[in-house]
């Protein structure tokens, strides 16, 4: 065990896997001194077990209905309460973890490439790309996003697919914006010429040297914006434009619990604590990440 | 000026000093060498630290630079600045628009089929595209488009019948009124907290503050409106439930300025005040509760960034009272910073207004909006979101253009 800390640890380090397993150990342990960064860890990996296992997990179907039972408050058989249809609640959280999860995968998985080609472009080549591709950016990016998603939806027709694709075309600015910053500053790095003076081809360089470089700050950026997603979805689900009944969406649970909220309050609140206890997680995680991964913060604290 | 502004694109002004670089600059930018040695020149007379060499500067740095050394004259530099916030500003709105158009009349596949329906003759269909002026090129579309938008008119609206652009003038007031009190709670709880956090950095103040401001982050506002209803409304009763006012006093107040606040002032109904305000005070606090996250802690690292200055430990040492270190040396410095802050999170907050509006069913924009989704009614959506769109744009840039004013060391 110590001579595998040790090879982890070593200051000069052999080989490239050992150089990257070190960093890699090196960032577990000073995530392990943040409890916060923890504690979102911590979330972020149950809502992938929940989602994961959720047939396992969940009391009762999230789609059967038992009109017998309906309204009930929260008790030993259903922890969160039934809805008006006699839905159990907590297996209708646990299942609307997937949905949570997909739209924040597909969003990130859309948005950040986008945003991280464009910006690495635009960063390295300068001059009228450059002036073009910020220009569009910025005009994006002084757009209120949640607007522009809600528009976005109503052209494209409600759906938890169109409102991936509205929340996508949202997010990209902020990545690039951050990418093209990253790229510049190690735009005339020496290693960018020496890439340059072998003959490589612009194409080449930022895939192979310029990208790699950008998603350390890239992945902190997209965690710090999970919860933005979140919050975003959740709200076109409670307006009706974002997933669909009877899918367990927890901003559309809260929409039908509208009608209850005063005398049946659980209906409305229980999926609103697991928007709340998620977006937390990624705040927290976020948080943490940047800490680490900020070269600006090493050696504070 | 031409020159530099044409080098600005290409950093590293020093590095020219070695003829190994001149050579690789001729090969990857083509910079003639009578630029580097101006530029080289300048360097010397200008001053610039030779510690840029091999970190490239950002744009605008480099500008600023030039700015410096070419126009000295202070009128012209303002005269500058000011015709370039016009013209990004200009830009960004036309940006808009496209966003708009592009939504209206480019992503649905047939908007003559959204309007006449699947059962018209053809000649209705044929008539209604031409009076649309869809038969004309995208571009002649856009244009037409962008010159109706800047004549007032945004088209009729289906669900309501009347023109988008009368309905938006009547709605806009209500959630004016709504943002400007959330905003004056935000600022007025949101920055003696941040203070406050800065100035008990790490001690149990400043941990519970910020975890409020991380909730604040991460929870939605629709839930939170409700959760307020049941709790305040309907259990506590201590305010009025959804809407703007009481059914009974509908319609007594004549609108002058659309805000039932100063229209029920100004014509003495203090029944009526009183009874807005007993509407208006949980979503506004709602709506200030998001404001205040953000302004708090941009206050707490702004805070945090004058207390580590070498001009508070000064003051400290000199035996200036801690109150007057914290509220005069350290904060009379972040004003100006602060309103930039502000200015953002009003931005910030007549868009999350539409969410807080469909939940108190307040009739402002934002629920004009939502009801608009709902019934489909494309011209409705696309002038509500211009319109908050282009106030959002506006606040956005005047408050980013405003520090730079207000900044004395930017003059």
């Amino acid at each position: 065990m110590s001579n595998m800390t040790e090879w982890l640890l070593s200051d000069s380090p052999t080989s490239k896997g050992q150089a990257f397993a070190g960093r890699t150990w090196r960032m577990w342990l000073s995530l392990l001194g943040n409890p916060l960064a923890i504690t979102g860890l911590i979330i972020v990996v149950v809502l992938v077990l929940m989602a994961a296992f959720a047939p396992l997990i969940a009391p009762y179907s999230p789609i059967g209905q038992d009109l017998e039972n309906r309204l009930l408050p929260p008790s030993w058989q259903h922890w969160m309460g039934t809805d008006e249809l006699g839905r159990d609640i907590f297996s209708r959280v646990v299942y609307g973890s997937r949905l949570t999860l997909m739209i924040v995968l597909l969003v990130a998985a859309i948005s950040a490439p986008i945003g991280l080609v464009i910006g690495a472009i635009s960063g390295y080549f300068g001059g009228w790309v450059d002036k073009v591709m910020m220009g569009i950016t910025d005009i994006f990016l002084s757009m209120p996003k949640l607007i522009m998603a809600l528009a976005f939806v109503a052209a494209l027709g409600p759906g938890i697919e169109n409102a991936i694709i509205a929340i996508a075309i949202t997010a990209w600015p902020a990545y690039a914006r951050i990418a093209r910053a990253e790229t510049l500053t190690f735009r005339n790095a020496e290693f960018i010429d020496a890439i340059k003076l072998q003959g490589a081809s612009p194409a080449r360089i930022i895939i192979n040297h310029v990208l790699p470089l950008c998603t350390s700050s890239m992945i902190v950026r997209v965690t710090l914006d999970m919860a933005g997603i979140i919050l975003t979805a959740a709200g076109l689900g409670f307006l009706g434009l974002g997933a669909q009944p009877p899918l367990p969406e927890w901003g559309a649970m809260i929409s039908r619990g509208r009608a209850f909220i005063l005398d049946q309050w659980w209906v409305a609140t229980m999926p609103g604590f697991a928007i709340i206890v998620v977006s937390l997680g990624f705040c927290f995680l976020g948080d943490g990440l940047r800490d680490i991964l900020d070269p600006k913060n090493e050696g504070k604290s | 000026m031409f020159v530099v502004l044409r080098y600005s694109s290409s950093a590293s002004l020093s590095q020219a000093h070695s003829i190994n670089k001149v050579i690789y600059y001729q090969n990857n930018f083509c910079i003639d060498k009578k630029c580097l040695i101006l530029d080289f020149l300048l360097c010397k007379f200008r001053k610039i630290p030779k510690s840029l060499g091999g970190i490239s500067v950002s744009q605008t740095d480099t500008v600023d630079i030039s700015a410096q050394s070419w126009t000295n004259n202070i009128w012209l530099k303002r005269f500058m600045t000011i015709a370039q916030f016009f013209f990004v500003l200009f830009l960004t709105f036309l940006g808009l628009l496209a966003i708009t158009f592009f939504i209206g009349r480019v992503i649905p596949i047939d908007p003559v089929l959204a309007i006449v329906g699947d059962r018209a003759t053809q000649e209705l269909y044929d008539a209604t595209r031409e009076a649309m002026g869809l038969d004309q090129p995208l571009v002649i579309q856009f244009f037409t488009y962008v010159l109706d938008v800047f004549r007032g008119d945004l088209g009729n609206s289906a669900s309501t019948g009347r023109l988008v652009i009368e309905d938006l003038k009547r709605v806009f007031p209500a959630t004016l009124e709504m943002a400007t009190i959330g905003i004056i709670i935000g600022v007025v709880l949101g920055v003696p907290m941040g203070v406050l956090s800065a100035a008990n950095e790490g001690k149990w103040v400043d941990q519970i503050f910020r975890v409020l401001g991380l909730v604040g982050y991460s929870v939605p506002a629709f839930w939170l409106g409700l959760v307020g209803l049941a709790l305040f409304y309907g259990h506590l009763g201590w305010v009025a439930g959804p809407g703007r006012i009481g059914i009974f006093y509908e319609g007594i107040v004549e609108p002058v300025t659309g805000l039932i606040l100063v229209d029920s002032l100004l014509q003495g109904e203090w029944e009526i005040f009183y009874d807005a305000i007993h509407h208006l005070v949980l979503p506004a606090a709602i709506l200030g509760f998001f404001s205040l996250a953000y302004i708090a802690r941009m206050t707490r690292s702004f805070m945090l960034d004058q207390l580590s200055q070498e001009f508070v430990t000064t003051a400290r040492v000199k035996g200036v009272p801690e109150y007057k270190v914290i509220w005069k040396h350290a904060f009379l410095p972040i004003r100006v910073p602060l309103i930039t802050v502000i200015g953002l999170s009003y931005a910030g907050l007549l868009e999350g207004s539409v969410m807080i509006e469909t939940v108190f069913s307040w009739p402002g924009i934002g629920n004009y909006l939502t009801v608009a989704l709902l019934n489909a009614d494309m011209n409705a959506v696309l002038g509500a979101t211009l319109v908050i769109g282009a106030v959002f744009i506006f606040i956005n840039k005047i408050s980013d253009v405003l520090y730079r004013v207000l900044d004395p060391r930017s003059r």
